[in-house]
Order: C-alpha cells, then sequence, then structure tokens
C-alpha cells in the first residue's frame, strides 16, 4: 500500500459521514430557496412547510394511516399467498427433474409477460375489488420466489448430495440437512425480490384497479385534484415504507443466514 | 483406433444426441398442450363463461384478424418505438452518470446517498406527479421509460467500475498510465460484464415500464389494446396482446442473451434466471 492512500483514509473515513448529510441537506435547502424566492411556480411545487402540515392533516385528523394500513395488509396477504405457491413449485422443479422439464420452459416463457400486462386479465377474472388487487400482488410475489427456489436447488453442489449418498441419508434427512440449508441463500434472494414486486405490484393495483382505501388511490386524488401537497406526501411515504421494507428484509437475511457465514 | 472401426461411429453419434434433444422437446411441449387442451375443452363444453376465458379458435381468429388489417403491427411498432426512444436515453444517461459516480469517488460521496434515496421510488410512484409536469403525450412515455431504463444501468456501472480490483488500479499507477489509459485498458475491460448486465436489467425495465405507462395514459400501443379490450371485456383482445408481449420479451431476452456472448465470448454458461 503507498504512502498517499495510507494517509487518505481517516479523512475519507470522517467525509463518509458527513458527506450524504451535506447532500440531502442541499436538496432540502434547494428546495426551500426556490419556493421562498420564487424559481418555480408554488402551484406545482409546494413548500416544504406546506407538505409538513399536509402531513400533520393527514395523520392526525385525516385517512391517511388507514390508507397505509389497507395498503400494508393487501401487500402482505398477496405476497403470502404469492411466495408461499412459489416456494413450493419451486422446491418442487428443483427437487424433481421430470417436473423441471416438463414445466420449467413453460415457466420461463410465462414469467417473458410483463407484470403489468396482468392487471387487466385479473381484474376480469377476479374483479377490481380487494381479491383483483390480492390476486395481482400474487403474481408479483410468485415469479422471482419461484425461479431463485429452482436454481437455488438446482445451484447446489453435487458433492453435497454424493456426500448424503455415502452417508445413506433418507430423502427426507437429505432435503433438511443438506438441501434446504444449502438453498436458503437463493430463497431469501427470491423473497427479497418478490417483496419488492409485491410492493410494486400493490401501488400498481391501487393506481389501476377500483378506488378502494389505500396510498395509491391517494396518490391518484392528490394528481387529478391537483394537490401538489398530498402528492409529494405520498412519494415520501412510499419511499419510507420501500426503504423499511429492505432493510428490514436484509436485516433478516443476514441474522438468519449468520451461522453460514461463521 | 482405425479408420473403419470409426466408420459407423457418426450416425450412432447423431442418434445418441438426437433422442434427449426429441425427448427434450417432448416434455417442453406436453404441459402448453395440455393446458391448450384443457382450454379448448372448457370453451367446447362451457365450463367458464365466455367473458372469463373466451375459446382458443375466438383468440386466434382475433389474431388473425388484427394482423389482416394491420392494427396489431402499428400498435407493436408505436410500442416498439418508445421504447426504443426511451431505452436509449435512459440507458445512456445511465452510462455517463454511472461512470461519473463510477470514476470520482468525491462525486459518489456526495450524491450517491441521494440517489439511492431517490431510485427507492419506483417510477411507478413517480407517474401521478410526472403527469402533472409532462401531461399525458409522447414526453410522458419518454421520460418514464427512460427514468426506469437509467436507474439500474447507473446502478450498476458505478458499482462496476467502482469495484475494479484495486489491484489493477494501482497497477496503473505503477504504469504511470494516463487518466485515458487508465479507463480504455483497465477499467472498462474489467467492468464490462457486470456493466452488461445492468443494460439487460435496464431493458427489462424498459419493456415493463412501457406496459405501466400504456396502461397509465396512452391512445394507441399494445399496453392501450389490453385495456381497451378489458373496457369492452373482450377478453381475445387482451390475451392476443399479451402474447405479443410475451412473445417481444422472450426476443428481447434471446437478442441480449446472444449479444451478451459475443461481447464476452469467454462467458459460456447463458444465465436464463435474468
Amino acid at each position: 500500500m503507498t504512502v498517499d492512500t495510507l494517509r487518505a483514509r481517516p479523512l475519507r473515513n470522517a467525509a463518509r459521514y458527513w458527506r450524504p448529510f451535506t447532500a440531502f441537506g442541499t436538496v432540502l435547502l434547494l428546495w426551500l430557496a426556490s419556493v421562498r424566492f420564487g424559481w418555480v411556480d408554488p402551484h406545482f411545487v409546494p413548500s416544504p412547510a406546506a407538505v409538513a402540515a399536509r402531513a400533520r392533516t393527514e395523520f392526525t385528523t385525516g385517512t391517511l394511516a388507514f390508507d397505509i394500513s389497507e395498503s400494508l395488509r393487501r401487500n402482505i396477504t398477496g405476497f403470502a399467498i404469492g411466495a408461499s405457491a412459489g416456494l413450493l413449485l419451486g422446491l418442487w422443479l428443483g427437487f424433481s427433474s421430470t417436473a423441471e422439464r416438463i414445466v420449467g420452459p413453460s415457466l420461463l416463457a410465462f414469467r417473458q409477460i410483463a407484470l403489468f400486462a396482468w392487471v387487466p386479465l385479473l381484474s376480469a377474472w377476479f374483479g377490481g375489488a380487494d381479491a383483483g388487487k390480492i390476486a395481482f400482488i400474487a403474481v408479483a410475489g410468485f415469479q422471482p420466489v419461484v425461479i431463485n427456489t429452482w436454481q437455488g436447488v438446482k445451484g447446489l453442489p453435487s458433492a453435497y448430495r454424493e456426500l448424503a449418498d455415502v452417508l445413506i441419508f433418507s430423502r427426507i434427512d437429505y432435503v433438511r440437512f443438506v438441501a434446504l440449508p444449502g438453498t436458503l441463500p437463493a430463497i431469501f434472494t427470491g423473497l427479497h425480490a418478490g417483496l419488492i414486486y409485491a410492493w410494486l405490484a400493490t401501488l400498481g393495483s391501487e393506481l389501476f384497479l377500483n378506488v378502494t382505501p389505500g396510498i395509491g388511490g391517494r396518490l391518484n386524488e392528490g394528481s387529478q385534484l391537483f394537490e401538489m401537497d398530498l402528492l409529494f406526501l405520498g412519494i415520501i411515504v412510499l419511499a419510507v415504507i420501500g426503504l423499511l421494507y429492505n432493510s428490514s428484509a436484509v436485516w433478516m437475511e443476514t441474522r438468519l443466514l449468520r451461522r453460514r457465514t461463521r | 483406433m482405425t479408420l473403419t472401426a470409426s466408420a459407423p461411429r457418426p450416425v450412432e453419434q447423431r442418434m445418441t444426441n438426437l433422442l434427449p434433444v426429441l425427448a427434450n422437446v417432448a416434455c417442453t411441449i406436453s404441459l402448453p398442450l395440455v393446458l391448450l387442451l384443457a382450454w379448448g375443452l372448457s370453451s367446447r363444453f362451457g365450463w367458464l363463461p365466455e367473458q372469463i376465458l373466451p375459446a382458443p379458435e375466438v383468440v386466434w381468429a382475433t389474431i388473425a384478424e388484427l394482423w389482416r388489417d394491420g392494427s396489431l403491427i402499428e400498435h407493436t411498432l408505436v410500442s416498439l418505438r418508445r421504447v426504443a426512444i426511451g431505452f436509449s436515453i435512459g440507458a445512456l444517461s445511465g452510462l455517463l452518470a454511472g461512470a461519473a459516480l463510477g470514476l470520482l469517488p468525491v462525486v459518489r460521496s456526495f450524491v450517491w446517498p441521494v440517489f439511492t434515496a431517490v431510485a427507492q421510488v419506483n417510477t411507478l410512484a413517480w407517474l401521478p406527479l410526472l403527469v402533472l409536469f409532462v401531461g399525458i403525450d409522447e414526453e410522458l412515455k419518454y421520460v418514464c421509460i427512460a427514468w426506469s431504463t437509467a436507474v439500474p444501468v447507473t446502478l450498476a456501472t458505478t458499482r462496476s467500475i467502482a469495484d475494479v480490483s484495486p489491484n489493477l488500479v494501482e497497477l496503473g499507477r505503477v504504469f504511470d498510465f494516463t487518466p485515458m489509459q487508465r479507463v480504455s485498458v483497465i477499467v472498462v475491460p474489467a467492468a464490462l460484464p457486470s456493466l452488461f448486465t445492468g443494460v439487460r436489467e435496464g431493458l427489462a425495465a424498459a419493456w415493463q415500464s412501457l406496459v405501466i405507462v400504456e396502461l397509465f395514459a396512452s391512445f394507441d400501443g399494445l399496453g392501450y389494446l389490453i385495456t381497451w379490450g378489458r373496457q369492452l371485456f373482450q377478453l381475445e383482445l387482451v390475451i392476443t396482446a399479451m402474447l405479443v408481449i410475451a412473445a417481444i420479451g422472450l426476443s428481447l431476452n434471446a437478442v441480449l442473451e446472444y449479444l451478451e456472448h459475443f461481447v464476452q465470448p469467454w462467458k459460456t454458461e447463458a444465465r436464463h434466471d435474468r
């Protein structure tokens, strides 16, 4: 290592802490200044104070909290259905080569249909209310889970299989002690991606299907009534929920897989 | 081994190569055939109402009719043009932004957290806001597709450049490379594989986003065809458009797989999981 990288390191570490905040601070300052000095049309860009005021009224007297809980309920229900179906099918495809040869190619072709192209068909089948939305969220959560589980089982090193054969493991013991633990990282990758897709689908189903309580419906309302403070608030809420989902998925992943890295 | 002994081998080999392939093809098409049969039987015996699942021959007739009057091609071309323009803008700006973020650590340390926070919010959430800013015309489609392409491309480009092995970078310093040489000789070849993966993800995202934006607001294109069919409760139109979308998705994937192989011939394994 050269001398100059050694000297640069402590400084870089300190910079790592303040620089991100500078960036966020600059964005906030620009936002404040542009509203304050009239660089932008206040009809299009509400002031941070207006968004904060809207947040206060929404959370104290409004329905936003209820909308969020409704969205989360649909999201979790749909994801649970889709992910468990994906997990089961993925494991089956991974363990049975006959199933893989028959179902695999069709599945790969089936997922080439862009996700949102399902919305109208599913709404025709299940209606535009809760059932249609949950069906769409389930389809969204299903796809990454099934593919990752399937590929995860298939990607197990053949040495594991051979070792299990040498130790005369029963088929169930092989699955329990070797295959499932070995596939867990891939399964988590799939679940993580599925969670993200399901959240996207939750928002999409609320934007495209019937109006029911939900955060997507509020975004539509903000757009149609030209209530920019509501729109900005909605987007911030969505970003926060997305961040929370993401970080809790990462946290669970590292926690549950900790013994592998030890 | 003598020549005579090897003479009958080619035929034998061809046979042994052909049989598993045939078996594979049979397995592959068996499920679609069974599903098609079930679909046909269900429509023949009226197990499901026509509004839920139109008969396969009705869908086929719809495809043929839309093909004959040229509207299927027309809608498809409109959609493809949108994807082409949006994707080009998005991929180019993503590559440039990613290169800037990857090559300049100072810029990265400032901008990266803000960028990841903004990227966290999907295009879908920006749609209601974007509509107010750019209207519902072609610009909306381009902005949307370009944005959803640019996000994965920027992420992948930045990461792939930042992850170039420090040993290689050090080697460049030892050789006293100019910044240009450093980029062209070390960074680009080392970053190329993951960079290409990013572009591929970008194209997939562009295709997804096209459908989203056409469902949201449009008067032509495949997404519009789907919405229109749904409104008229003509599910054969919906299914036709979905089939076209799947077919184009499949061929985009195949083209990119081929290109990936072409760009990095040393990588033999084609990945189906993306």
